[in-house]
């Protein structure tokens, strides 16, 4: 069993893992190594669309109280707020080094940053949209991921490329490192480290339409869960208005920022009922109700379940110079031009607002007093700080990945000028060692692909965009039946080699977890908040419910107040 | 419809050399090729080993040789190709197993271009000023995802791995013609040596293979005038 000694590892090459470790490459007597189950170009940062949000005002008045206002809002008031101060504020100086660093964001006619329109972001504290989403193109995370990673090589950080992490090691409550799964060979590494920063992603595949990748099954959560760690908030998952049907591809967004319009069977511009002021700018999890309502109302198209994105009055220009990508989807996957056609779509799953809990730097903390984990660290969508709360804004996924991937370097650089080298116990990597040989050599005859496919259709019929409890209490139920065949998998490949099927069924450990954190937390809040919309109790509570779960393992549930500093909780309406 | 797929597999487990294996998968029309691979490793033989990730042409990860042409599998539907689909592992890679190559010669010579932005002067307090003429000229080579599709496509490549091939002189064109960048003449030095730019012949097959579309050949073109140019 190989042994790496580093002071910090870094799981994930993504928009926060890699600004982490750039951030660490700074400091020249740090050993830092990154570890990913990709190829870091790979990562779904790369996969972002439209925007990122920073009142830089380059195109119009803007400040960073309203972008403050505008995620607190658009998070139903369950932001915390302190952290969304620190989110909007330097959103700004963190497009400034994005720039600097090299990343071609478009540009105005006098060679500042291009900004364009975003749903839910707005001036003057609601009263219409305003230009602040950054943008490269429909290109935006692309460059972000090449960005970062270019500046990454240039300063040497030690990239792990194919390492599946399976472990993380904590000694007396305190990190000291991880183990991981060299897919290549087959072989287990412990890396031995003062610091660990988990940035691995999301994990949209527990459900069926999901926008996310294949590879975005959970893992850094499901293992910080199984250690211990509590996760924050998983009642609250996005689902993206328009996903292209059936595929759960993106049409970004920024579509509806430049001009797109979604109608019904009938044409008719159905957000004009439910959000008379930002219409198809209004969030997300309000649009992507209101489909679904129509849907279930007969409007759908032909009365099926989806609709249109209208793109026929848009100049041919805006889509081939300001969304050529999703132009190009639209083309490759339907057949369809969308200047001359519209194109069918609907809800796709999107993006966890919850995750590993953590403070405004990174620090994952173990409970609801806010008791830092010493030495580990999360960031991006598999952390929840919260800035998100209930629902999060367009645009504001890239800002979270870069300002707090960003200070969880920089943290980690002042931690580790002080923090000794923990040892680690006898045989680190023997629990590993122990759940792949029990997979790999299982023999009850049920299928991974099988499992995985019926949980994600349950998922999506049960614990989607409307929720009641009945419909959640079935889905733990067939979590238990799941579980139970997951005990009886066989595998088809027993080798060491390259062996994705092992790492298919290790992967679908981590979404079952995932799974059920979500199923009992959503089951758990009898409220309707944001993305978490429960039909059995429509409203939102405020008395009872403004609050951050917190889930262990064990069922055990802890509740964490939210921070509220600038924006009493009101009704949101758009 | 049931398509006919026939695939290069091999195991360095267990297999002395390559072979072909043969599958019957039912399809749609609208099905990418990565769909109906993925029918084949869960449904039909779990041992099958090909990357891929995001499934709509955008990480860059499942570049393959279907049909006799380098594409993305989640970029090629079943009803471009017809009933028989061939399905092979990328050229002038080593190939692991099965569908999977070694990417690490690949990636080596990306870093080998510089492939950063270089520029040490103190930075303003706010963005770089940039116009959106000098912005287009980098539009196009800033499209590459680092799919391997194109460098695995040219003949000179197969012939002699030395050459730092189409991807990485994409790469390099990015930042030599990117008005903010100070390190246009030591990447230029870089290709001006023997395995470098004027390698190209301009058979144009990178150009054609590209999934993003990037105008390869004709960036190579640029750079190749470039390095006459900063000899004068």
């Amino acid at each position: 069993m190989p042994v790496h000694e580093y002071d910090a590892v870094i799981v994930g090459a993504g928009g926060a893992g890699l600004f982490a470790a750039l951030e660490l490459s700074h400091q020249r007597d740090l050993r830092v190594a990154v570890l990913s189950k990709l190829y870091p170009t790979r990562s779904h940062t790369g996969a972002a669309q439209g925007g990122i949000g920073a009142a830089l005002g380059n195109e119009e008045e803007d400040h960073w109280e309203w972008h403050m206002f505008d995620t607190v809002k658009g998070g139903d008031y369950l932001v915390d707020q302190d952290a969304a101060e620190i989110l909007a504020r330097e959103a700004i100086e963190t497009i400034y080094d994005l720039e600097h660093y090299g990343l071609p964001f478009d540009r105005t006619p006098d060679g500042r940053i291009a900004q364009r329109r975003f749903g839910g972001h707005t001036h003057h504290f609601g009263q219409g949209p305003v230009r602040r989403a950054c943008h490269a193109a429909d290109r935006t995370g692309h460059m972000i991921l090449q960005t970062l990673y270019q500046q990454c090589l240039r300063n040497n950080v030690h990239f792990f490329n194919e390492f599946q992490v399976v472990d993380l090691l904590l000694e007396d409550g305190v990190a000291a490192g991880v183990v991981a799964w060299e897919i290549l060979t087959g072989e287990l590494h412990v890396f031995h480290s003062r610091a660990v920063m988990f940035a691995t992603g999301g994990w949209g595949r527990i459900f069926k339409v999901s926008s996310n990748a294949h590879t975005l099954t959970g893992d850094g959560a499901a293992i910080c869960w199984r250690r211990g760690i509590p996760l924050e908030d998983m009642e609250f998952y996005q689902f993206h208005p328009t996903g292209i049907y059936r595929l759960g591809i993106l049409m970004s967004e920024a579509a509806r920022g430049e001009g797109a319009i979604l109608r019904n069977r009938y044409g008719e511009r159905f957000m004009e009922r439910y959000s008379p002021n930002l219409l198809d700018l209004a969030p997300r999890d309000i649009i992507a109700r209101a489909m679904i309502t129509e849907i279930r109302e007969g409007r759908g198209i032909d009365g099926k379940d989806y609709l249109h994105l209208d793109f026929t009055h848009l100049p041919r220009q805006v889509l081939d110079e300001k969304l050529p990508e999703i132009t190009s989807f639209a083309r490759t996957y339907l057949g369809i031009d969308p200047a001359t056609q519209p194109v069918p779509v609907q809800p796709t799953a999107h993006y966890a607002m919850g995750g590993i809990p953590t403070d405004v730097w990174g620090r994952v903390i173990r409970d609801e007093h806010n008791t830092p984990v010493p030495g580990l660290y999360a960031a991006g969508e598999c952390a929840c700080v919260s800035v998100h709360g209930a629902n999060r804004l367009g645009t504001n996924s890239l800002v979270d990945i870069l300002v707090f991937g960003r200070r969880a370097g920089r943290d980690m650089a002042r931690y580790l000028k002080e923090a000794e080298r923990v040892p680690v116990a006898h045989n680190p990597d023997s629990d590993a060692r122990e759940e792949l040989e029990r997979l790999r050599n299982s023999t009850g005859g049920e299928k991974v692909g099988a499992i995985r496919e019926e949980l994600a259709a349950c998922m999506m019929e049960w614990c989607g965009i409307f929720r009641n409890g009945a419909d959640l209490q079935r889905m733990l139920d067939k979590l238990g039946e799941l579980r139970d065949r997951y005990a009886r998998i066989t595998l088809d490949d027993r080798g060491w080699k390259f062996n994705q099927d092992l790492l298919e069924a290790w992967e679908l450990g981590c979404l079952l977890d995932v799974a059920e954190a979500t199923v009992r937390s959503a089951l758990n809040r009898t409220e309707s908040r944001g993305a978490h919309m429960r039909e059995d109790y429509p409203k939102r509570d405020d008395a009872q419910w403004l609050k951050h779960t917190l889930l262990y393992r064990d069922g055990r549930f802890a509740y964490k107040p939210v921070t509220i500093t600038r924006f009493q909780p009101q009704e949101r309406k758009y | 419809m049931k398509v006919h797929v026939r695939i290069k597999r091999f195991n360095p487990e267990k297999d002395r050399r390559p072979y072909w294996a043969d599958y019957e998968v039912p399809t749609d029309p609208f099905d990418r090729v990565l769909d109906v691979l993925h029918y084949i490793k869960w449904n039909l033989d779990g041992t099958l080993a090909l990357r891929r990730s995001c499934a709509h042409g955008i990480c860059g990860s499942d570049a393959m040789l279907i049909n006799g042409r380098n594409r993305l599998a989640c970029k090629v539907l079943v009803k471009d190709l017809g009933d028989r689909i061939t399905v092979e592992p990328l050229r002038g890679l080593p190939v692991i197993k099965d569908l999977v190559v070694d990417m690490e010669p690949f990636f080596a010579k990306y870093r080998q271009v510089m492939p950063w932005l270089v520029n040490d002067e103190p930075p303003p307090a706010r963005e770089r000023l940039q116009s959106p003429e000098e912005r287009a000229r980098i539009d196009d080579t800033t499209k590459c995802i680092l799919c391997a599709v194109c460098t695995t496509a040219c003949p000179i490549f197969w012939g002699n791995g030395e050459f730092l091939g189409p991807a990485a002189l994409v790469a390099a064109h990015r930042f030599i013609f990117d008005s903010r960048d100070r390190a246009a003449a030591e990447r230029l030095a870089i290709l001006a040596e023997r395995s470098g730019a004027f390698k190209c012949r301009t058979v144009f097959n990178c150009t054609d293979a590209c999934p993003q579309g990037i105008e390869i050949t004709k960036a190579i073109q640029e750079l190749k005038q470039a390095i006459v140019l900063s000899r004068a």
